[in-house]
């Protein structure tokens, strides 16, 4: 992957210059989804970006140095780990990748959650404390199933660069490990039936309560990328083929992507929220069942 | 620099969140001011939200006479919404302490303790009419115009 190559990435596609207008489009495509289904009419589609923008020209309150730093940086650390991983999505069939790029992929789609968690108790807020502690609950209990799945399907490719294990031939184990890892996104984003960490009506905004003014825009911003290089990654991992031309290879990126979002979003709104008990209890069983399921497949195919 | 201020002004005019406080009411404004988030209202059209933090919020919705438990808590919620901020004071109550008037255990109405952008007068009132308060403070909120129900007493 040569550097020229990867900044293209980064700032134009599928980095910042389409992720940040396509992170307000699912933000306003979730809330609108959502409206509709509860019979309202719901926002226009400028309202993540003039939320974004009202917010961003606020004045917050002055905090210690330290804090004001904390609470800048850990929203501008998750923006920059989720437009890295956006990086190193393999959305075209030429994009080269180098060998171990989805260990750094895994690793850099951990880092908001991560950064949720510190800034829930670096707030000092109880609720703040209470969502942090539940966010890592769950990232604990979702990432077994998830990095079950990614391995099995890493295994049953016999690589670990995204680019092959995507256009790897397709089988059983990519179908079991795509929707293993659909069924993570729900907890990922924060989303009914598992939005216990942002839990509105008991624990008011989670770890963003202490949040204000650009702190909160660039969280939003974050929970906004976070829904697009998460569903790019099930996007990528569905598909194994690529049409060839770039254009082409964006739109069917994008029009899985979005598609992606609309059923998360049904799926949330006809929900109620689970306990964390029966949440466990769900991935533990359920989808974690799946994954080893996907990981045997794929050994025993390696095997014959 | 003219065109962002515009972007500001739209923005802050589209995207007005809210948070609804009540300072010892009788729960009837309350219902009607949630009454205006359901299907039949529908504020989230115009990009109004009912949000949990006040750190969050840009309308602060007061309803209930102020009993002296709530005082502190008022204050405290008020201090930490961050600037530009307007203050909307939904209900009789917190304009005149209605029957709650005279109570030892009143420290209000409300004007007496934080400014007050706008009321809207009603026992309860509709939600049309907090609709319209709401409005009327969003525009005060894109202006920056502070205080300006204040001035002119």
């Amino acid at each position: 992957m040569n550097i020229g190559k990867s900044l293209l990435a980064f700032f134009v596609i599928p980095g910042l210059l389409y992720a940040v207008p396509m992170a307000w489009l699912m933000l306003w495509i979730e809330r609108k989804m959502r409206a509709r289904m509860q019979g309202r009419i719901g926002p226009f589609f400028y309202q993540p970006f003039f939320d974004f923008i009202k917010l961003m020209a606020k004045r917050p309150i002055p905090r210690s140095p330290f804090d004001a730093l904390l609470m800048m940086g850990l929203p501008v650390l998750a923006i920059s780990a989720l437009l890295a991983s956006l990086t190193l999505l393999p959305v075209f069939s030429t994009s080269s990748g180098f060998i171990g790029d989805l260990v750094l992929l895994i690793g850099l789609i951990e880092v908001p959650s991560l950064c949720a968690v510190l800034a829930g108790f670096a707030s000092r807020s109880i609720y703040g404390q209470v969502g942090a502690t539940r966010e890592a609950i769950l990232s604990i209990i979702y990432n077994l199933p998830f990095l079950t799945a990614i391995v099995a399907l890493a295994a049953s490719a016999k690589s670990i660069r995204l680019t092959d294990i995507a256009l790897a031939p397709s089988g059983a184990v990519r179908a079991l490990t795509a929707l293993t890892v659909l069924l993570c996104l729900p907890v990922k984003l924060r989303v009914n039936p598992f939005s216990l960490a942002n839990a509105e009506q008991e624990i008011y905004a989670g770890p963003t309560t202490e949040f204000d003014g650009p702190r909160l825009a660039l969280w939003e911003l974050a929970h906004g990328l976070e829904w697009v290089a998460l569903t790019g990654i099930v996007a990528c991992i569905a598909l194994p083929f690529r049409i060839g031309s770039w254009i082409g290879d964006i739109a069917l990126f994008t029009l899985l992507s979005l598609i992606l979002v609309i059923v998360a979003t049904i799926i949330a709104a006809a929900t109620a929220r689970l306990k964390i008990s029966m949440a466990t209890h769900f991935y533990l069983k359920w989808v974690m069942g799946m994954a080893v399921l996907a990981l045997i497949i794929a050994v025993l195919g390696n095997v014959a | 620099m003219r065109i962002i201020d515009k972007l500001v002004s739209l923005a802050r005019k589209r995207s007005p969140w809210l948070f609804h406080m009540n300072t010892g009411g009788c729960n009837g404004c309350d219902i009607e001011l949630v009454a205006c988030l359901s299907p039949r209202y529908d504020v989230e059209q115009a990009g109004i939200l009912l949000v949990g933090s006040p750190r969050h919020a840009d309308i602060l919705c007061v309803t209930g006479p102020v009993t002296s438990g709530t005082r502190a808590a008022l204050e405290a919620i008020y201090a930490q919404m961050p600037e530009p901020k307007a203050v909307v004071a939904i209900g009789n109550c917190p304009a005149t302490c209605d029957v709650f008037a005279g109570s030892p255990a009143i420290a209000g109405p409300l004007d007496h303790i934080l400014p007050v952008n706008v009321y809207v007068p009603g026992c309860p009132p509709r939600p049309n009419e907090i609709i319209k308060g709401i409005a009327w403070a969003i525009t005060i909120l894109a202006s920056e115009e502070k205080d300006s129900v204040n001035k002119e007493k």
